[in-house]
């Protein structure tokens, strides 16, 4: 009798420390479901492909391949957590590629060209976080004037793609440092620099909290919280790394192209979704957004291995997407019903 | 100047006079063969698939919602509808066509369908549930053509973007659709129910509006109308391109609708206002290719107008103009007995 009576307890108490875990750490889960899909995906690709999957190479060309998507997301990220959303960043992206090699192609050095394009990315995100914050237009609005202005302007720096020859930059992509098969590019560096710096800022400082209480709740003003300095910095922050992207971009491709990161805004943004973060805003992580270019990029990896057309990429993501939006609705549905009662 | 549609009519009319002005060819028409030709005769050709997909993305807006995919739709429709005619023995049968555009149409309709089952059912956001049709949509148009960009030469196909009865084809169809949307929701209560809804779900839920069925019908809607531009699209190129076709679209969908005075929280909406947005947008167009602007730079163009809309209707700007306004009322008045007033 003694012994069930333990075991119905033991029961009870593990259901319990579950639930105390839901309850508090509610809103790591998507980002847990997110590592979990990654790992299934390289098992599952591992088994499924002769076991030639899981090499250092191809995980090496995953940070390599996904570097400028990666630093977008994290910019992204910011954004979607203060409840905002930023679809300017594939054009602004494609903008300051351009604008960058155009610019090293004149001759500018590129200690000039490099703050320069970063500006640019800088001031389309100041001027969609002012129409948020100061004229109350939607930001999915607001960021699609983000987005024609920069597209448009990537036009008219050139209409073809401009070739790069400058040293510094080719170096960027050029460089592997090699550790046996392992390598990283400074690209790949740069990339992870960024993701790190945005997972600290987010977790360790008071502009990352502002900005989750945000997120969480608009009337954070109340509590003497800098609302209109944090929701106007999230759109200039996107922007930056729009414009460090169009860096990467430009050094990975070689040259700059004014069609380039047409769509782009939408692979971020879902990434960022993968990755955890919720759209409705207030929970989310910046290393959780860059697990899901991971899932990203693994599934293009995936479907050119398996010699498959890449449509089936967006089909893909598609369909992923779908499943963590409606599973996110599920933990705040629940969450929401937890503080209420 | 009260009247919500001065504004956009006032600008579309400001837009052809300065045309007309700076190029005299702009206004003239004439006639071949008993054809209507010029350059406002292409407008209104041109503006067909932006029409159809503005309509039903007002409608779609007054319900407080949005509509992403109607550029994948097109996609979809087009390749659909191309694949079928490219399959068959004989693509100059008017028949065979005829079933293209139908079975494309069921398809938009089931993606309509989609979407609004995942707004209206499964209460997911708008802009994030259209965005995975958005996403995989494309993907979809590309297996349909298996990546390829499928050509025809069908004369019954062709008809429906180039042909002419006196006006081209093409302004028939959105001139019809218009009317069709126009009625239903003006001459009966659907329009009403469907700004209820907008305005607010949860009170006209509780008053009896079946809110969860007027949602999903309007992205139903929205659907086979963009469904209908995606056929002209194709029709108009010759070809089904899965990347290209209706790339931006809602972007310039969303924008007719803001111009013609619709506001994107839903509500209160103007089907004529879209209309004469639309031209607008398609006047624009027209007057830069006559500039010698690149079509790929327009977006400039485009992001300004969008920033200046929106600024302008703008809550905020409104508080501050009215406030300026009854200060400037409020100080003209007190001024003759200045030392009367009781400041408080």
């Amino acid at each position: 009798m003694t012994s069930v009576e333990t075991a119905a307890r033991t029961t009870r108490e593990q259901t319990g420390y579950f639930q105390t875990f839901m309850s508090r750490r509610a809103s790591i889960l998507p980002t847990l479901a997110a590592v979990a899909i990654l790992i299934l995906l390289f098992v599952g690709a591992e088994i499924l492909l002769r076991g030639d999957f899981i090499t250092p190479r191809n995980i090496s060309s995953l940070l390599l391949d996904n570097a400028y998507l990666l630093i977008l997301a994290v910019g992204l990220t910011f954004v979607i957590v203060t409840g905002g959303i930023d679809l300017s960043v594939g054009s602004v992206m494609a903008f300051t590629g351009i604008w960058l090699a155009q610019l090293l192609a004149a001759g500018v050095s590129l200690a000039i060209a490099l703050p320069a394009v970063l500006l640019a990315g800088a001031l389309v995100g100041l001027l969609i976080g002012v129409l948020v914050q100061f004229f109350d237009v939607q930001p999915f609005i607001a960021s699609l004037a983000g987005l024609f202005l920069a597209r448009g302007l990537a036009f008219v720096v050139s209409l073809s793609s401009i070739k790069v020859e400058t040293a510094e930059v080719l170096w960027l992509q050029s460089t592997r440092i090699q550790l046996g098969d392992w390598y990283i590019t400074p690209t790949g560096i740069l990339a992870l620099l960024v993701a790190f710096a945005g997972a600290w800022v987010m977790q360790f400082t008071r502009f990352g909290r502002t900005t989750y209480a945000i997120g969480g709740n608009k009337q954070a003003a109340l509590m003497g919280l800098k609302v209109a300095r944090t929701t106007v910095a999230v759109y200039v922050i996107s922007g930056i790394c729009g414009g460090l992207a169009g860096l990467v971009l430009t050094a990975y491709s070689g040259a700059g192209y004014p069609r380039n990161g047409v769509g782009t805004e939408l692979d971020a943004i879902a990434a960022v979704v993968i990755g955890g973060t919720v759209l409705a805003g207030g929970r989310g992580y910046v290393l959780g957004s860059m697990v899901g270019v991971f899932v990203y990029g693994t599934i293009k990896t995936i479907i050119s291995f398996m010699g498959a057309e890449q449509s089936w990429t967006q089909i893909i993501i598609g369909a992923l997407l779908l499943v963590f939006i409606v599973v996110q609705r599920a933990i705040v549905a629940r969450s929401d019903r937890r503080s209420r009662s | 100047m009260k009247h919500r549609l001065f504004w956009p009519v006032a600008t579309l009319v400001m837009l052809i006079l300065i045309n007309t002005i700076a190029r005299s060819q702009f206004a003239s028409i004439t006639v071949r063969d008993g054809r209507l030709y010029g350059a406002l005769i292409d407008i209104l050709r041109q503006s067909a698939p932006l029409m159809l997909v503005s309509l039903g993305m007002t409608i779609v807006i007054a319900t407080r919602g949005i509509d992403l995919s109607v550029g994948a739709v097109m996609a979809v429709s087009g390749a659909v509808a191309l694949t079928i005619i490219d399959g068959s023995t004989d693509p100059n049968n008017v028949g065979v066509v005829m079933l293209a555009v139908v079975v494309a149409l069921v398809i938009s309709l089931l993606l309509g369908v989609w979407n609004g089952f995942l707004v209206s059912l499964l209460g997911i956001q708008p802009i994030i549930a259209t965005l995975v049709l958005m996403l995989a949509g494309r993907g979809v148009a590309l297996l349909i053509t298996e990546g390829f960009i499928t050509t025809v030469n069908s004369t019954p196909f062709e008809f429906i973007s180039t042909g002419y009865l006196l006006l081209p084809f093409a302004f028939f169809i959105w001139v019809a659709a218009a009317a069709v949307v126009g009625l239903t929701e003006r001459r009966s209560a659907l329009g009403v129910l469907t700004e209820a809804v907008g305005i607010n779900p949860e009170a006209s839920r509780l008053a009896g509006v079946r809110s969860r069925g007027i949602i999903w019908s309007a992205y139903a809607a929205s659907a086979v109308l963009a469904g209908i531009a995606g056929i002209i699209y194709a029709s108009n190129i010759k070809a089904a391109d899965a990347n290209a076709a209706g790339q931006f679209i809602e972007l310039y969908a969303i924008l007719a609708v803001v111009l013609g005075g619709t506001s994107l929280m839903g509500g209160k909406f103007s089907l004529a206002g879209t209309v004469v947005g639309v031209l607008i947008i398609q006047t624009l167009e027209s007057t830069m290719l006559f500039l010698g602007v690149p079509s790929a730079e327009s977006p400039v163009f485009f992001a300004v107008v969008v920033v200046v809309v929106v600024v302008i209707q703008s809550p905020r700007l409104h508080r501050v103009a009215r406030d300026f306004v009854r200060s400037a009322r409020a100080r003209r008045a007190a001024e003759p007995s200045l030392d009367a007033e009781v400041v408080g």
